[in-house]
């Protein structure tokens, strides 16, 4: 008689109960929400020569015949980025430390907490849809939608920041007599400092995406330029609008990367 | 630490004096920067209709209560396909982003030269595009519907999984995979027990925490006709009926919030 032992590796999720009902419940799940899809395979199979005028839209794409309208809106996405995050982070600040448990009294914390639930809960989009209803048509309403959008995010991770800073430091300067702005200034500002600014340049990032959709509702920016090139059918200009798109935000990405060093 | 000694006492300064110098200069270029773009938007905006803004939203806000909850009963299909499609969306992408993230990642990539480069340009690319702008794309093609808004999620969350996942690859623990080597293990043996185990509670967590974010995209891609309750809000909002788009933003509200405790839970209970 040879005993063979076989090996089998461990399973992630060790309760074999829990694994098979999670296997079998996500299965009919996913049975029942591909079978209520309703799809209308006509309309598809109708746009397919649509999507093949659009792949090849990109080669070449045409930068020169809208060349002043792509121009204008990319401005526009440009400027309203730069404003909304600069309005969003002034604002997230005192949101921010007001958010933190180790430096705010309770209640303080609960209402910024409250501010930053509700903030970071609607998409900009939806923000700007109501924006564009109360401040009328145009870029101040997509800067409103983003620099909302702009608290909730950065006031959250500057918050969390701030509660797992380094107690001892704090303590240190605390220590000399200083007053709660210098403690500030010179205790939990310099331990935050540097994440922040990589984060702010990542926020930048993210303003600059989402103004380029925010002009289908109206609130400005590229996404109104984009928006009409579909609906004419000027693919090629769509694809030049789209890859201008994705070379602005490959040069933040890489160029918040050496402010982040130069930061530290 | 620099210290500047006058006759009689030593003076404490944060900084040297050349770093001072540029930090003030970045400090006054960002402002003169801030303060142009800040022109230009006034050059734009009504002020007359900021002005009167709080009067509009106050009568907006009195026209949305109370919320008519009968509307509720034509809202259980946009919330269920709106959990689909980002479900189904965010499947999608996690599939389609675990073999990009093993040919993006430097240490498992066929060909630094070659293959990376692609890899990253895919990523890049389908994380700067919107999810609604490849909604609006994939409508034209596709028709309106429930299809566009998948594949418009799962197109967006590709970059944004895979780049996640191949930061999580190059991270992994090297002498765990020269060991699996050493048994003599074939290339695919060693992605499959070297590596894959390594990534996969990252892998896992990556999931979750993209179709929470994914929940909330998909809230909002009706409004280009992409199907979910976007749909409902947008045509809400164009009948003026407030009394509904309030019932709206309350179930939005509570999808994304009950979405983000799963999440959360899922998380913790991996990590």
């Amino acid at each position: 008689m040879s005993l063979q032992r076989i090996w089998k590796r461990p399973p992630m999720i060790k309760s074999s109960l829990l694994r098979w009902s999670l296997v079998v419940g996500g299965t009919f799940y996913l049975a029942l929400a591909l079978g209520t899809m309703e799809v209308n395979w006509g309309r598809v199979a109708d746009g397919l020569p649509r999507a093949e005028r659009f792949v090849m839209a990109f080669f070449p794409p045409d930068f020169v015949s809208k060349f002043g309208a792509i121009m204008d809106g990319i401005y526009e996405s440009l400027w309203m980025t730069v404003v909304s995050t600069v309005i969003g982070i002034a604002l997230s600040v005192p949101i921010g430390l007001g958010a933190a448990r180790n430096l705010a009294p309770r209640p303080v914390y609960l209402f910024s907490r409250g501010v930053l639930a509700v903030s970071r809960t609607f998409p900009e989009i939806i923000i700007a849809l109501f924006a564009v209803k109360i401040f009328s048509f145009g870029p101040f309403a997509g800067i409103v939608a983003l620099s909302i959008g702009t608290i909730g995010f950065y006031g959250k991770l500057l918050a969390e920041d701030i509660e797992d800073m380094s107690v001892s430091q704090a303590e240190a300067v605390k220590a000399t007599g200083a007053s709660w702005f210098q403690w500030l200034n010179y205790a939990v500002q310099p331990q935050v400092i540097p994440r922040m600014i990589g984060l702010a340049m990542y926020r930048f990032d993210i303003n600059f995406r989402e103004s380029a959709v925010l002009g289908i509702v109206g609130a400005g920016g590229i996404g109104a330029t984009l928006l009409t090139s579909f609906d004419r059918y000027e693919y090629d200009t769509s694809a030049a609008i789209l890859l201008i798109i994705i070379g602005i935000v490959m040069v933040v990405e890489y160029s918040s990367g050496y402010i982040r060093k130069w930061v530290r | 630490m620099p210290v500047t000694e006058t006759a009689t006492t030593k003076i404490w300064q944060r900084r040297d004096r050349n770093r001072q110098i540029a930090i003030w200069a970045a400090q006054f270029i960002a402002v003169a920067i801030f303060m142009y773009c800040w022109q230009l938007v006034s050059d734009k905006t009504s002020w007359f209709f900021v002005f009167d803004a709080p009067r509009i939203a106050v009568d907006m806000v009195e026209r949305m209560v109370p919320p008519k909850w009968s509307y509720m009963e034509t809202l259980w299909r946009p919330i269920w396909d709106t959990i689909a499609i980002a479900t189904l969306g965010t499947l999608m992408a996690v599939v389609m982003a675990f073999p990009i993230a093993f040919l993006a990642a430097r240490n498992t990539t066929p060909s630094t030269a070659f293959v990376r480069p692609i890899a990253l340009f895919l990523i890049v690319s389908s994380r700067s595009i919107n999810s609604l702008l490849w909604a609006l794309m994939l409508v034209t093609i596709l028709g309106p519907g429930v299809l566009a808004g998948m594949l418009a999620i799962g197109f967006r969350s590709i970059g944004f999984c895979a780049k996640l996942l191949y930061e999580a690859i190059e991270e992994i623990d090297e002498t765990q995979v020269e060991a699996v080597t050493a048994t003599g293990a074939s290339g695919l043996q060693i992605l499959n027990y070297g590596i894959v185990p390594q990534i996969l509670p990252a892998f896992a967590g990556i999931s979750v925490f993209r179709w929470d974010i994914n929940i909330r995209e998909s809230a909002v891609l009706g409004l280009v006709g992409a199907g979910g309750i976007g749909l409902q809000l947008s045509a809400s909002i164009d009948t003026v009926s407030w009394t509904q788009v309030s019932v709206i933003l309350l179930v939005i509200l509570a999808t994304v919030l009950v979405s983000e405790w799963v999440s959360a839970k899922i998380r913790h209970a991996i990590i």
